[in-house]
């Protein structure tokens, strides 16, 4: 061994960020309930890219003579008020929810992550300003603050996601904030800084990559409330506007027939249900494993 | 007092306290509270003192790390104080700072040659095709292996990232290094190696040293000249064998006598301080250590005590104390009181 290493540099250790996910991975492994939620959520992706391509028909293709058919062989999940197959609308409407998920996370974790760092790092009253802006919108409780704003933006896709997207901003906001404040005081940001270096260097380059953790826990576990809250808009019928296969709005469609066909509304909810819960636990999961106190 | 490199006059660090709903400062902790020395290039300056007495305070005051609230930081001729943000960031490179924990003072996240690539690039101090050169130049300095450039912190040991640190710094061709408690984190046989490091660096380049540290051993080995701090005053500053041969100020006199001897039969008087460190938020008036002085009265509670030279012999020029009864105590005029 020693031979081979004499004037090359050795063989490239592991970087450390490597080595962090393999124990992360290890410790998540053990917990099966975050492994069901993780594997669940890998199928979800596969589900909402391919498989609009296996389903037969459109989402909106309507069949006046097949209407609130139950579950069947040709209609798995049976058909709805307008005779439109309930279960190729679920399959179209998983991108749809992933879409919805991803995006308002995306915009609340970058404008949250933003403030966070800002506020964190410089302190005094940068800090205070921007941290009663979010105790103002923290204030607010979650679907109203997402109700207030679509119902000022009006109804659509896109408004659902900037209003969740901006109800998820002060979480992200005050966790990094709290993470900054550690990371800041640590010797290697005064070393940085002594050596010159800039703000923005100092905030992107060491004190935002060591706080990573955090923030991906966070984004797991908002992807399951940015969901349930776009859903909720969508029932009330600010979100997304039919035809389009949103869950939300399925099931607020099938809420009419709940007793003489409730397969309308169940199919939906059990949807909305899963992808919910798959979130949620493996974004527990995922707290756990990246918490360096528990093995 | 042109010569030094490093001119320090009259530098105040208050830390507001907060209190109430609109954050009124309430206090002030006067971490360093009106002191005034130089340092001469090429020399090390040490700082002592017990846990909270201002040492590490000062140091991060004069690299701008933490404001400091008043006073003059004169470098090379250049008020540091009174530079933007923009011009004190070019500055830097003739400062640098080597910390205590050698376990905090690097980012995980980065290799070796990042963390030098990293502080050549900021100076922007060697043209990147010949930055490889210096890097191996410096892990070679600094006693490490090239086959290290691209290992991760955690990859070293305590004495090693040390090193690593010591190298961050002169990556850039710094002429003063505050040295912040360095080796205080290491086991002896680490910490000398270090120091002897230190040293032959310092011949090499024509370095200047504050060197911040509560270990006496330590000071006594590298100092040139040695300051004494007590509650964010100078108690005593002078020539290193001047103090600790002749220490004049009463607390200078404790502090040396709690230096352990290696020797288990040897008699000596230790003179042991009753109570605890007053607070730094409302210090004693007058002179700071008269709440703990054996030998105090009610002038040392009422007038502030003066850096001065007796101008006695054994008070080598340069040695200078604030005590009032420097005198007194040396002819034995004053006997300590215990109580």
């Amino acid at each position: 061994m020693a031979e081979t290493t004499v004037n090359k540099p050795a063989a490239k250790p592991p970087s450390p960020t490597i080595e962090n996910l393999k124990t992360i991975f290890k410790k998540l492994r053990k917990n099966k309930a975050a492994m069901v939620g993780g594997y669940l959520i890998i199928f979800f992706v596969i589900v909402a890219i391919f498989g609009p391509l296996f389903t037969t028909g459109s989402p909106s293709a309507i069949d006046p003579t097949n209407r609130m058919a139950p579950p069947s062989a040709d209609n798995w999940f049976g058909t709805d008020h307008q005779g439109r197959d309930i279960f190729t609308r679920i399959i179209h409407g998983m991108s749809i929810t992933l879409y919805i998920g991803f995006s308002s996370v995306l915009i609340g974790a970058i404008v949250g992550v933003f403030i966070g760092l800002v506020s964190g790092y410089y302190g005094k009253k940068v800090d205070a300003i921007l941290m009663r802006c979010m105790d103002v919108l923290l204030a607010f409780p979650g679907i109203l603050l997402a109700l207030a704003i679509v119902s000022v933006l009006g109804g659509s896709l896109q408004n659902v996601i900037i209003a969740v997207g901006i109800f998820s901003v002060p979480m992200f906001a005050r966790i990094v904030r709290g993470s900054v404040l550690a990371v800041r005081k640590l010797e290697y940001v005064d070393a940085v800084r002594a050596l010159g270096a800039s703000d923005t260097r100092i905030i992107f380059r060491h004190v935002l990559p060591n706080i990573m953790s955090p923030i991906i826990v966070q984004a797991t576990l908002r992807m399951a409330t940015a969901i349930l809250t776009a859903s909720g808009l969508s029932f009330l019928g600010l979100g997304a506007q039919p035809p389009t296969p949103e869950w939300g709005a399925m099931l607020s469609a099938g809420r009419n027939y709940m007793w003489d066909s409730p397969h309308i509304a169940l199919f939906p909810g059990l949807a909305i249900v899963i992808v919910v819960l798959a979130f949620n636990i493996f974004g527990d999961g995922l707290r756990d494993a990246l918490d360096p106190k528990t093995k | 007092m042109t010569t030094n490199l490093l001119q320090v006059n009259n530098l105040k660090q208050y830390f507001p306290i907060k209190g109430g709903i609109f954050g009124r400062r309430v206090n002030d902790v006067k971490a360093v509270d009106d002191i005034t020395f130089g340092v001469r290039e090429g020399e090390t300056l040490s700082i002592v003192g017990e846990s909270g007495c201002g040492k590490s305070t000062t140091g991060r005051a004069i690299l701008r790390l933490d404001e400091p609230t008043s006073g003059e930081v004169t470098f090379n001729g250049e008020d540091l104080l009174s530079l933007s943000k923009g011009e004190m960031r070019k500055r830097r490179k003739d400062l640098q700072i080597i910390f205590q924990d050698p376990y905090a003072s690097i980012n995980p996240r980065q290799t070796v040659r990042q963390v030098l690539n990293e502080a050549m690039a900021i100076q922007n101090v060697v043209p990147k095709e010949k930055r490889l050169d210096r890097m191996m130049e410096l892990m070679k300095t600094v006693g490490l292996g090239p086959h290290q450039l691209d290992r991760f912190p955690h990859e070293f040991s305590g004495g090693q990232r040390q090193r690593i640190g010591i190298a961050r710094a002169l990556a850039v061709d710094p002429k003063l290094i505050v040295c912040d408690e360095s080796v205080s984190a290491l086991d002896v046989s680490i910490q000398a190696q270090v120091l002897n490091l230190l040293k032959k660096l310092q011949k090499e380049f024509n370095l200047t040293y504050l060197f911040i540290s509560h270990d006496l051993g330590v000071v006594r080995h590298i100092s040139d000249r040695v300051m004494v701090m007590y509650l964010g005053k100078i108690v005593e500053i002078g020539d290193k064998k001047s103090v600790f041969d002749n220490p004049k100020h009463p607390y200078t006199k404790t502090l040396l006598s709690a230096i352990p001897v290696p020797d288990p039969n040897a008699k000596r008087d230790q003179i042991v301080l009753k109570g605890d460190v007053p607070s730094p938020i409302d210090p004693p008036t007058g002179c700071r250590f008269h709440t703990r002085c054996p030998f105090a009265t009610d002038k040392c509670k009422n007038e502030v005590p003066e850096l001065r030279n007796t101008g006695a012999d054994m008070m080598k020029e340069g040695h200078n104390a604030a005590c009032h009864y420097i005198e007194e105590i040396e002819s034995g005029e004053m006997k300590p009181k215990y109580t």
